[in-house]
């Protein structure tokens, strides 16, 4: 991300100079209203920033058109509130997987294999609107790897869900890091859970990169004041 | 009192004898507002989920224009239809005045402005959270619009709903343009309004008693699809 801006009443964020690395867990962290969910939704190319540009593989990507849709299509994103369209459980995870073109014995194969590690085959023809929180967050999850993206974005893929389905979440979102060395960039608010599965954190306050480093440090040895005060849990104004 | 209970009798008289004339009166009543729905539906359905995509800022105007010609009377725009489709008018060489297609095009112009609208208000409840969901998933514009509408499709089917009853229960508008002619634009409304004017109540309630059954059996028929697909 070179120089991007996005300003809705107010700028929302300003990134002067990132770059995400293949293969890494980024765990996305700040307070509320920060810039997170922006961020996230510039990088997958939903909202076009005001100016600056995106590159992917140092290829800068166009504003509109098939190279776009192309580039979008290497990555996915699980939002905060999930939305399972109304159809089955398995139509749900086969989606990314259509809209590719996949033939229908490889949708097969890769659905079944999916449902199968999010504990869900026995619920594949059920109706998704008809599932509690935390089974409809694993499906979303699976809907969006399913197509095996080279980029994996959740803006809070645990918020309000009970301990066992977040941990079942997040050991999913490690394995398929490891197994299959998709990039994950997770926005959460909980700074304990960034301390768990990410490998580098960045810091958001008030649309601005504070900090961006290895999770140790940011942890134990923050470079700045504001970065201490959020991961110690004191409040920032 | 006794008209009424004399026009239950006759409308079960009709039904069960199989009346010819009925039967002609009631089909035609049924392909008339039929095809008028499915073109409606047609035209419709597209236009609200592309206004329903679109922020409400950029779409006011022709959201208040949409409304407005939903709450349009009939006979204004069978005035119109007449005035563009009378010999002198505009579409005149085509020949349309008192045929079906005359009845048909009052039809949709009735019924597409309601399907738009409804359809439009349906999408916009929830119709740029599933673009976003679709495209995040690697849907192309046309995949996604077509995911809005299959999201939407309670809605859409309430909107084709509404736009049915509009239609098949519509008097003035197909009088104006149909003529009420008898074996050729004669259509269960306007024959109750015939048989009304020459006092032969029995008859009318009979046949305003099967418009409301067929009514019920055509609404029934959209409604269970719409309530299965809802999941309850």
């Amino acid at each position: 991300m070179k120089g991007i801006r996005k300003v809705y009443d107010r700028e929302v964020l300003r990134v002067d100079n990132l770059a995400l690395r293949k293969g890494q867990i980024y765990g996305v962290i700040g307070p509320s209203g920060a810039g997170k969910s922006t961020f996230l939704r510039i990088i997958n190319l939903l909202t076009s920033p005001d100016s600056g540009s995106i590159l992917i593989h140092g290829k800068e990507v166009p504003r509109n058109g098939a190279e776009r849709l192309a580039l979008q299509r290497r990555m996915s994103m699980v939002f905060q509130k999930t939305l399972l369209f109304r159809d089955t459980v398995w139509n749900n995870v086969a989606y990314g997987l259509r809209a590719r073109g996949f033939d229908r014995t490889e949708i097969g194969r890769r659905v079944r294999e999916l449902l199968e590690q999010v504990g869900m085959t026995d619920l594949s023809l059920q109706r998704a609107d008809t599932l509690s929180g935390g089974e409809a967050q694993r499906v979303a999850i699976a809907r969006a790897v399913a197509f095996e993206p080279e980029l994996l974005l959740l803006d809070e893929p645990t918020a309000n869900l009970d301990p066992c389905n977040i941990e079942m979440i997040e050991n999913m979102v490690v394995k398929l890091n490891s197994s299959k060395s998709i990039t994950v960039v997770v926005v959460t608010h909980n700074i304990f859970q960034a301390h768990r599965i990410a490998r580098e954190v960045i810091f958001i306050n008030q649309g601005n990169i504070v900090e961006m480093g290895e999770t140790e440090q940011i942890f134990s040895a923050p470079r700045e004041e504001l970065t201490r005060a959020y991961v110690e849990g004191r409040m920032i104004y | 009192m006794s008209s009424l209970f004399e026009g239950i009798i006759e409308a079960f008289r009709l039904i069960i004898s199989l009346d010819p004339d009925l039967l002609q009166i009631v089909f035609l009543s049924l392909r008339i507002s039929g095809t008028a729905l499915i073109i409606g539906s047609i035209l419709g359905i597209p236009l609200g989920t592309y206004l329903g995509l679109k922020p409400e800022k950029k779409t006011r105007l022709i959201n208040k224009v949409i409304f407005t010609l939903m709450g349009t009377p009939p006979v204004v725009v069978g005035l119109i239809i007449y005035l563009l489709i009378s010999r002198m008018g505009p579409l005149g060489v085509l020949g349309l005045l008192y045929t079906p297609w005359a009845m048909i095009l009052a039809q949709v112009s009735l019924a597409t402005p309601i399907i738009a609208g409804l359809t439009m208000v349906g999408v916009r409840a929830k119709g740029s959270e599933v673009v976003e969901t679709a495209r995040s998933l690697g849907a192309g514009p046309g995949l996604a619009a077509w995911t809005v509408v299959r999201e939407s499709r309670i809605a859409i089917l309430g909107a084709v709903i509404t736009g049915f009853g509009r239609i098949i229960a519509e008097v003035g508008a197909v009088m104006i343009v149909g003529g009420n002619i008898a074996g050729k634009t004669r259509v269960m409304t306007t024959a109750i309004v015939l048989e009304t004017r020459r006092g032969n109540f029995e008859l009318a309630i009979g046949l305003g008693l099967i418009l409301l059954i067929l009514a019920f059996f055509v609404n029934s028929f959209l409604y269970n699809i719409q309530r299965g697909d809802s999941g309850n």
